[in-house]
């Protein structure tokens, strides 16, 4: 874990398109080995958006990913424009194929703890029958409902599953990508074991937690957080990562921080300080707005002055908080701002923006 | 084209007027909603109220300009209120420092402490002892995600019942989506007093094993798959928790059920918070939506972080056309202003680089409009309001004024 820390490359490095080289199948990225993703992120930060564009990624070179989402809000159908996903690996995109490569998959599973349940049941115990009548009793709403902890270990204990599952000695999926509860409880809800074992000391719910708890600690799962440059999506990131370090026996593995939402800068670097100071040359910028034939340039070049400096202002901000995100040492990508939307092109864009980065 | 034009929300009738005792903030996550629940609860006490503010999870700055920093249960006042408040009025009355006799008070939300208090309030001493050591009870009142909302609709009751204080501003807790908010509780309600609970309790009743004979299944498969999933110290567990509440279910119905009541009741107003964002503002409909239909009254919705630009006279394409009119011939076709901008040799840079910032600028502000006309065009009759983007995270007193201030004038 520490070898892939140190070896982290800073954001700035820019890729060269190995994509497009003939024959290029297996490349550096920065979280080889990883096969759980785990993606979490503060609330209208685009935590679903980055998931499914991870799972994109990391599906090119014609890799089978499955993307798993927990909280029942159907994130995933919305993000890929498709029906509502019912409890059921399903395909829904395919990464594009090249000449000399073929498309990957990406699966999507709208996981909910219930049907977790009976399927548990089902595969430990061949209860089928009797989880149907318990469904009915209310037990399921129970053993989901009023214990969290067990309701949590069904839903992680799904992506586990499916990221252990093989079939013909291979693993079905290169990958899982979880797009999990936002940054304020996923302490709680990958920190498995302890929540259970306050119900079940021993057991076979503890059993299964345990078995839970080893694929998430273990350098096969990395939990990514999505931010933005604001304050306190970053504090909540920050926050974030130090608490992992305390879950598990021996903290789970801090992932990458993707910065969502990256607006281009188009100012030089002096024209920027010099706005963020206020102090805008609004005669050169009224000589510009002549020159461009736009009427009462003086009166515009002041609007559009008081313009610039907000903006430098809120860049000189982002600039700080960059700063700040740098501290835990994680690698760090940028997503750009996509206007008016995703929709399944701009999904493609992230999804390229992140493998040119080496986040898959 | 004609959007929809939204009545406008009037935030200071709302808070002036002394009938209103409750207001309850709502919306999804990350739309501002505890900022704005903040500074309508700040302005309501330096416009003359006696307010607390309920809040669950603020962010750590917020807390600590409103005098809060740790999580304790109890209402705080909140120091620095209304002595500046009313520049305008102290420059009326030639006093300086005006207090119109309101005041603020603010307290966190702590589940588990708020949970604690109903068991004691309901059961003997023993009894209650018995029900805070079992691992169900503990596992239930500092986890369930449902809890926050009950113990928050709880926490309301107890305050309005204390009558202390003459507003009380909720702000609901962060769930994944707004309408948790109503239907935790009773989820929360419906499972304590659930068929499985009288089940759980069954082996010592005949009535349990007559329930199940309806429904057609042996007792031994419903308690052997539940020692399967459970383990049989789980079981035990909570059968004994489960026997150790069955004294207080009552309870806990009227309770939640004085709860609901509260909310329909005369008084009390919902103000859904969005931001002009496709997910927020699907939320805010569906709340909306969802208010009508519990016949709950809806004041309206404050629509927050909505951005405006000095310039709106100059369009998006217009300012883009200018721009590229000053891209120099051979800076291709415009798509990378800073590959062409070589210090020194473009003439224009300011100017493009300011042009485009503002057609970016006024492309966003047309995407706001059309998701926010898009709202009022399904429901044309919710007043709303429009909070500014603030350039910089509000952290103190003078910026939730500030949020307050922006508030549309009656």
């Amino acid at each position: 874990m520490t070898s892939r820390r140190a070896s982290a490359r800073p954001i700035q490095t820019q890729y060269p398109s190995a994509d497009s080289l003939h024959g290029v199948r297996t490349r550096d990225t920065d979280w080889e080995g990883v096969r759980l993703h785990v993606v979490t992120g503060k609330g209208g930060t685009g935590k679903t958006t980055v998931a499914a564009a991870l799972a994109l990624a990391l599906a090119a070179d014609g890799k089978r990913v499955l993307l798993i989402e927990v909280e029942g809000r159907q994130g995933i159908a919305q993000v890929f424009d498709c029906p509502p996903l019912p409890y059921e690996e399903r395909r829904v995109a395919v990464a594009p194929a090249t000449a000399d490569r073929a498309g990957g998959e990406v699966y999507a599973l709208a996981a909910d703890p219930e049907a977790a349940l009976l399927e548990y049941l089902e595969m430990f115990y061949n209860l089928r029958h009797a989880g149907q009548a318990l469904t009915r009793l209310g037990v399921v709403d129970f053993a989901t409902t009023i214990a969290p902890g067990l309701r949590d270990v069904l839903l992680t204990g799904k992506a586990a599953e499916a990221t252990r599952r093989r079939q013909g000695g291979k693993h079905v999926y290169d990958a899982v990508v979880m797009d999990a509860p936002p940054t304020g409880r996923i302490g709680r809800f990958l920190n498995v074991t302890a929540e259970v074992s306050g119900l079940a000391r021993v057991g076979p719910i503890r059993g299964h937690a345990d078995m839970v708890q080893k694929v998430i600690s273990s350098p096969e799962t990395a939990v990514h957080f999505v931010t933005v440059l604001e304050e306190m999506p970053v504090q909540e990131t920050l926050d974030g990562i130090t608490e992992l370090a305390g879950l598990g026996n021996a903290g789970l593995q801090p992932g990458g921080i993707m910065i969502n939402m990256v607006q281009p800068l188009s100012m030089s670097p002096a024209q920027l300080r010099a706005a963020a100071s206020g102090s805008v040359d609004e005669d050169e910028l009224a000589l510009g707005l002549k020159a461009a034939g736009l009427d009462e340039s003086s009166l515009l070049a002041s609007a559009l002055a008081a313009e610039l400096t907000e903006h430098a202002r809120t860049v000189t901000g982002q600039r700080a908080l960059r700063r700040r995100l740098a501290g835990p040492g994680q690698p760090r990508y940028d997503l750009p701002m996509i206007a008016d939307g995703i929709d399944l092109s701009g999904l493609y864009r992230l999804a390229a923006a992140l493998r040119e980065q080496g986040a898959a | 084209m004609a959007r929809a034009a939204a009545p406008p929300l009037d935030v200071d009738r709302l808070i002036d007027d002394r009938r209103t005792r409750i207001i309850v903030c709502c919306g999804s996550g990350g739309v501002g909603k505890t900022t704005v629940a903040a500074a309508v609860g700040l302005r309501a006490a330096e416009r003359g109220r006696h307010v607390v503010v309920l809040t669950v999870d603020p962010a750590r700055r917020l807390a600590q300009s409103m005098g809060l920093s740790s999580l304790d249960n109890t209402p705080r006042l909140v120091a620095g209120v209304a002595a500046a408040g009313h520049p305008r009025a102290a420059a009326e009355t030639g006093e300086y420092e005006v207090n119109r006799g309101g005041s603020l008070h603010a307290m966190m939300l702590d589940m588990k402490r708020t949970f604690d208090e109903i068991v004691e309030a309901h059961a003997d001493p023993d009894r209650a002892a018995q029900i805070l050591a079992n691992p169900f009870y503990q596992s239930l009142s500092s986890g369930f995600s449902g809890t926050q909302e009950y113990m928050a609709m709880e926490k309301l009751g107890q305050l309005r019942r204390a009558d202390d204080w003459d507003l009380i501003v909720v702000d609901t807790p962060p769930s994944r989506s707004a309408l948790d908010f109503l239907d935790a509780p009773q989820r929360l309600g419906r499972f304590l007093d659930g068929k499985l609970l009288r089940l759980l309790t069954a082996p010592a009743k005949l009535g349990g094993r007559a329930y199940l004979r309806v429904l057609n299944i042996g007792f031994g498969v419903v308690t052997g798959a539940l020692t399967k999933i459970l383990g049989g110290q789980l079981l035990k567990d909570a059968q004994t928790f489960v026997t150790a509440l069955d004294t207080m279910f009552g309870g806990f119905r009227e309770r939640a059920e004085y709860t609901y009541q509260l909310l329909r009741a005369p008084g009390t107003s919902f103000l859904v918070i969005a931001a002009p964002e496709p997910d927020a503002l699907r939320e805010a409909s569906y709340f909306v939506e969802r208010l009508a239909v519990e016949r709950m009254p809806l004041a309206g919705l404050i629509l927050n972080r909505v951005h405006r630009s000095p310039a709106a006279r100059l369009s998006a394409a217009r300012s883009l056309a200018a721009a590229e009119s000053l891209q120099p011939a051979d800076g291709q076709n415009g798509d990378e202003p800073d590959a062409a901008a070589q210090p020194g040799q473009a003439p224009y840079t300011l100017a493009i680089a300011a042009l485009r910032l503002h057609a970016e600028r006024m492309q966003l502000v047309a995407s706001e409009r059309r998701l926010a006309g898009r709202f009022s065009t399904a429901h044309p009759l919710v007043p709303v309001a429009e909070v500014p983007a603030q350039a910089e995270d509000v952290h103190d007193l003078a910026g939730l004024r500030a949020i307050g201030e922006s508030f549309p004038a009656s």
